[in-house]
């Protein structure tokens, strides 16, 4: 696919936020100075009134697929091929493969998670869901095929519990990552289920958590049922992995297949609990994550009202501040765990979306903020590419 | 036979709400709105064969929970996206 036929022009960057009651489309002019909203359909978004998840632009073939749901109908995928100009749904949205033990009678609730495929792969993507479920497609989003490796894994039931054990919003399979240096290799995360990697496209897996915290748990050392918020694979080092999770922020030492918590050099008035992280596009020791109260009744909201990204430079040895151009205080909201996104720009411009409907953004790897909008639905994901 | 759809439906039919069908089922008659209108099952019906839960199917202003239940080519079949939450 031509590049003209994507979302802007060369040298542009673009954002797709997704929201509680539909998807936006901004677009950057070449400085990031000017921005617009949905150039090709006005000031409605697409999708009025459904809930879209996550959208997510296909870099090898430049399809934009949407995970979207009605409140009160099932859940699906919308396909966009010309800029998000046009939507045609999925012919075979992820779905559960049917009942044949009673265990394994799940349907989708939510489409929550999609991630694009290998390099090597153009045609292939992965989508996650609530309740837990990984789903692939191998023809751009057209069909989607069940992870049969993962959702009848026999071991499923006891890696994710009981419904019971389900966070609010559901139990969701997200952070799908697909190594950069190996299309067979996929990393996952899972809200009360933990990370787990197959090396073989998905058909076996095995936990990977030694050395988070759950102090959830009964057995600290437990090899599942831990609780990352969002793991982030680097995209072009090798072995580099990050992960914000329920207790605390950490890198993978791959060497010796172990999480060490880089979350403790955070300030401890804030410390170090969140839903997103974001990584540098070429420094693999650069990370940015947006701190919430995860005390007593687990607020989940900016810390005392004060919003703050923090960066690290150093791998997580060292955290600083950025909160120039955000409020200083009374700003109590959220940033839900695919809410902040990194673009591809020489000077990184860092974005991210709020449960109260603001779009913020850093053209400066986070020194300066500045809000793009304001007053749009409860956003659930904000993915920035440049062209 | 007459299939009354809810509005959350129209954009599987080109914005019409009344449209017709044929089968001797509930089910039957759904696959073929489907065939018709491609997509439209699966938004009412999950893969375990279920009604999702915020639909609701009528047969002559009776609420019907089976997909089996027999119809009539007379029959009328009103479908209802039950709205909630905000």
């Amino acid at each position: 696919m031509a590049t003209s036929s994507r979302p802007g022009r060369p040298g542009r960057t673009f954002l797709l936020v997704g929201t509680r009651k539909g998807l936006f489309i901004l677009e950057g002019d070449g400085k990031r100075e000017k921005w617009r909203v949905n150039g090709n359909t006005g000031d409605a978004p697409h999708f009025l009134g459904q809930i879209v998840n996550h959208a997510v632009m296909n870099p090898r073939t430049g399809t934009i697929l949407a995970a979207a749901r009605a409140g009160h109908l099932g859940p699906t995928v919308f396909r966009s091929t010309d800029s998000g100009k046009t939507w045609k749904e999925a012919a075979s949205p992820p779905a559960f493969p049917k009942r044949e033990q009673p265990d394994y009678g799940w349907s989708v609730a939510h489409v929550f998670w999609l991630t694009p495929g290998h390099s090597s792969e153009p045609q292939v993507w992965y989508a996650g869901t609530s309740p837990h479920g990984l789903f692939r497609s191998g023809d751009d989003g057209v069909t989607w095929q069940s992870v049969d490796g993962f959702n009848l894994h026999p071991d499923r039931p006891k890696w994710l519990g009981g419904s019971q054990e389900a966070p609010p919003d559901g139990a969701i399979l997200h952070s799908i990552n697909v190594d950069p240096f190996d299309a067979k290799h996929l990393m996952i995360g899972m809200s009360a289920g933990g990370v787990f990697e197959s090396f073989d496209r998905g058909e076996t897996w095995r936990p990977l958590n030694r050395g988070c915290v759950a102090d959830f748990l009964p057995d600290p050392n437990a090899e599942w049922g831990h609780d990352p918020h969002c793991m982030r694979m680097h995209p072009s080092v090798k072995n580099v992995v990050y992960q914000q999770n329920h207790c605390g922020i950490y890198k993978l030492d791959r060497a010796a297949n172990r999480w060490q918590r880089i979350g403790e050099h955070m300030p401890k008035e804030v410390g170090d609990i969140g839903f997103p992280m974001t990584l540098h596009p070429r420094d693999a020791k650069t990370l940015w994550v947006f701190p919430m109260d995860g005390t007593t009744v687990w607020p989940r909201m900016s810390v005392a009202g004060k919003p703050a990204v923090y960066c690290s430079r150093d791998a997580g040895a060292t955290w600083k501040r950025q909160t120039r151009g955000l409020p200083a205080a009374h700003a109590w909201f959220t940033v839900k765990r695919q809410a902040m996104s990194a673009d591809q720009q020489q000077k990184v411009g860092l974005y991210f979306g709020t449960t109260c409907g603001e779009v913020w953004a850093s053209f400066d790897e986070g020194s300066q903020w500045h809000c793009l909008m304001l007053h749009l639905p409860h956003i659930y994901s904000v993915e920035a590419y440049t062209l | 036979m007459k299939v009354t759809l809810p509005t959350p439906l129209i954009e599987y039919t080109g914005g019409v709400r009344e449209v017709t069908g044929v089968g001797q089922t509930l089910d039957a008659l759904l696959h073929d709105l489907d065939r018709q209108h491609p997509g439209i099952r699966f938004r009412m019906i999950d893969e375990q064969e279920s009604v999702r839960a915020h639909i609701k199917l009528f047969v002559n202003a009776e609420l019907e929970r089976s997909l089996a239940a027999r119809l009539k080519p007379r029959d009328e079949v009103l479908i209802v996206a039950a709205l909630s939450g905000g």
